[in-house]
């Protein structure tokens, strides 16, 4: 769950250079850099959770 | 930004920077002192000669090697995408060759970016303390000065596809970072999350059952001084950086280092109340962290906000850190005794996209976001995958010995306070 979430991580980056590439106005630009931010945020949020998984499994 | 040799860059900006840079270690000097104070008592010498060994490792890699991937060249590797070209990596010459007969500038530009490689290599290095091992931390810190810091100092501040969004997208004026926010900070935050997800809590630190037990930094003097000998170093860092990246004129330094001074206070009123709500009365350590934070925020901001945006981006940071600190230790198992990935890595990405809301170019929001994406979508992957393969040769962990022992006897044959009793473990559920 951790490398899945690790995984998708870069997804949200390519996300960002996509949003400079298709969109020159600033307002959708940063609209659509913010969604490859929040993908990137789901991502973290999948490996923590990953993380904490693993963590009880060995408490 | 541009590439750097084209611009001039007279004799008084050269004294000047210089100068700076000869006071720019003493922030380094404070991040390891904090670092130390944060840790416990038998591991205080090895966290503290650690630090001069991560320092050492990363500046000779980064010396050796890094530097040329660094390095703002007319022949960089470039690939072209969509009909722009994309500088990804620095091509200079390896070994520092032709060193002493550069321009004035690009020597300039190396010493900044041998100072940030140690401050970038000592970040994970207070996360990982108490179980780190040395040989590990000089294997973590010649990665990050031969590879990865290069990459990201080359993309910034060496003429990169970052740097350049502004020329090539009209992006504002690309990525703005004049003292080292993305390229030092967030950097090393990310790489201090890779550090503790791979090497795991310190033992007995998240018990089977109940809360995490509380191991609270063991010199509070420390890290108090350390946050006082930081700002000086900081200071001159952020001016520094505002003269090399952001082609500041010497008298925009004034206001600089008035913002960097306002960020770092505003951030510590802000911890200090936030922490005195929360349990009655103010925490040193968080405190510190906080004063830390306002520090890293203000390595993006200082050089392109107003003193009043610095202000307010000093309190956000103030405010989020003693939260993500007790919300990464609480709620996340994650073990960071220094707090870096709060202090360097949050509050670091913080700064980036406070300069992109509060800069007056146009257009800047969405080039500080695109660093925020880069560092957190590609660098924290790549440096977990790296630091993943390097701890499958060699342990990055001490043995469950070692860490009974302490790392002060494990690893150096005594401890930092022979007078002193020692807390064990047993003394932890």
């Amino acid at each position: 769950m951790k490398y899945a979430g690790l995984l998708v991580m870069p997804a949200g980056f390519f996300l960002s250079i996509a949003a400079i590439l298709l969109f020159p106005a600033s307002a959708q630009r940063a609209a659509f850099v913010l969604c490859g931010l929040a993908v990137e945020a789901m991502g973290l949020v999948v490996a923590v959770r990953g993380h904490m998984q693993i963590r009880g499994e060995n408490r | 930004m541009t590439p750097l040799a084209p611009l001039p860059f007279p004799e008084t900006s050269f004294a000047l920077v210089l100068g700076l840079l000869l006071l720019a270690p003493l922030a380094i000097a404070g991040v390891a002192l904090i670092n130390t104070g944060l840790g416990r008592s038998r591991s205080a010498a090895q966290s503290l000669l650690g630090s001069l060994v991560v320092i050492s490792t990363g500046v000779i890699a980064f010396a050796l090697v890094g530097s040329a991937l660094a390095a703002g060249t007319s022949g960089d590797h470039v690939f072209h995408l969509a009909g722009k070209a994309w500088n990804w990596a620095g091509a200079g010459p390896l070994f520092l060759e032709g060193f002493s007969a550069a321009p004035a500038r690009m020597q300039l530009s190396l010493l900044f970016e041998l100072l940030s490689v140690a401050l970038v290599a000592l970040i994970p290095w207070g996360s990982g303390a108490d179980r780190l091992r040395l040989p590990a931390g000089a294997v973590i810190a010649a990665i990050l000065g031969a590879a990865v810091f290069p990459l990201v100092a080359h993309w910034t501040w060496g003429g990169g596809w970052l740097a350049q969004l502004g020329a090539n997208f009209s992006a504002g004026g690309g990525l703005l970072d004049g003292g080292g926010a993305a390229a030092i900070h967030a950097l090393g935050g990310v790489s201090a999350l890779a550090v503790v997800w791979i090497a795991g809590p310190r033992k007995g630190k998240f018990p089977h059952e109940g809360l995490s037990t509380a191991m609270p930094g063991h010199n509070v003097v420390y890290v108090l001084l350390g946050c006082l000998i930081a700002l000086v170093g900081w200071l001159a860092w952020n001016m520094a950086g505002s003269l090399l990246w952001l082609h500041a004129a010497p008298g925009g330094l004034v206001t600089t280092a008035v913002n960097t001074f306002l960020s770092a206070a505003a951030a510590l009123v802000a911890t200090f109340s936030v922490t005195r709500i929360r349990f009655g009365k103010p925490d040193a350590s968080l405190c510190a962290n906080g004063w830390l934070a306002g520090l890293v925020t203000s390595s993006a901001c200082a050089g392109v906000v107003s003193p009043l945006a610095a202000l307010f981006a000093g309190l956000v940071a103030g405010i989020i850190t003693p939260l993500l600190v007790e919300l990464f230790e609480l709620a996340l198992s994650i073990d960071d005794p220094s707090g870096a990935i709060s202090v360097h890595g949050a509050a670091g990405l913080w700064g980036l996209a406070a300069a992109g809301i509060f800069a007056p170019q146009q257009g800047q929001f969405a080039a500080q976001l695109i660093g925020v994406s880069t560092l957190l979508g590609l660098m924290l992957p790549l440096v977990y995958l790296v630091l993943w393969l390097v701890n499958r040769v060699l342990a990055l962990r001490v043995d469950p010995d070692g860490e009974r022992l302490g790392m002060d006897l494990h690893e150096l044959g005594g401890n930092a306070y022979p007078e002193f009793v020692v807390h064990r473990d047993e003394s932890y559920r």
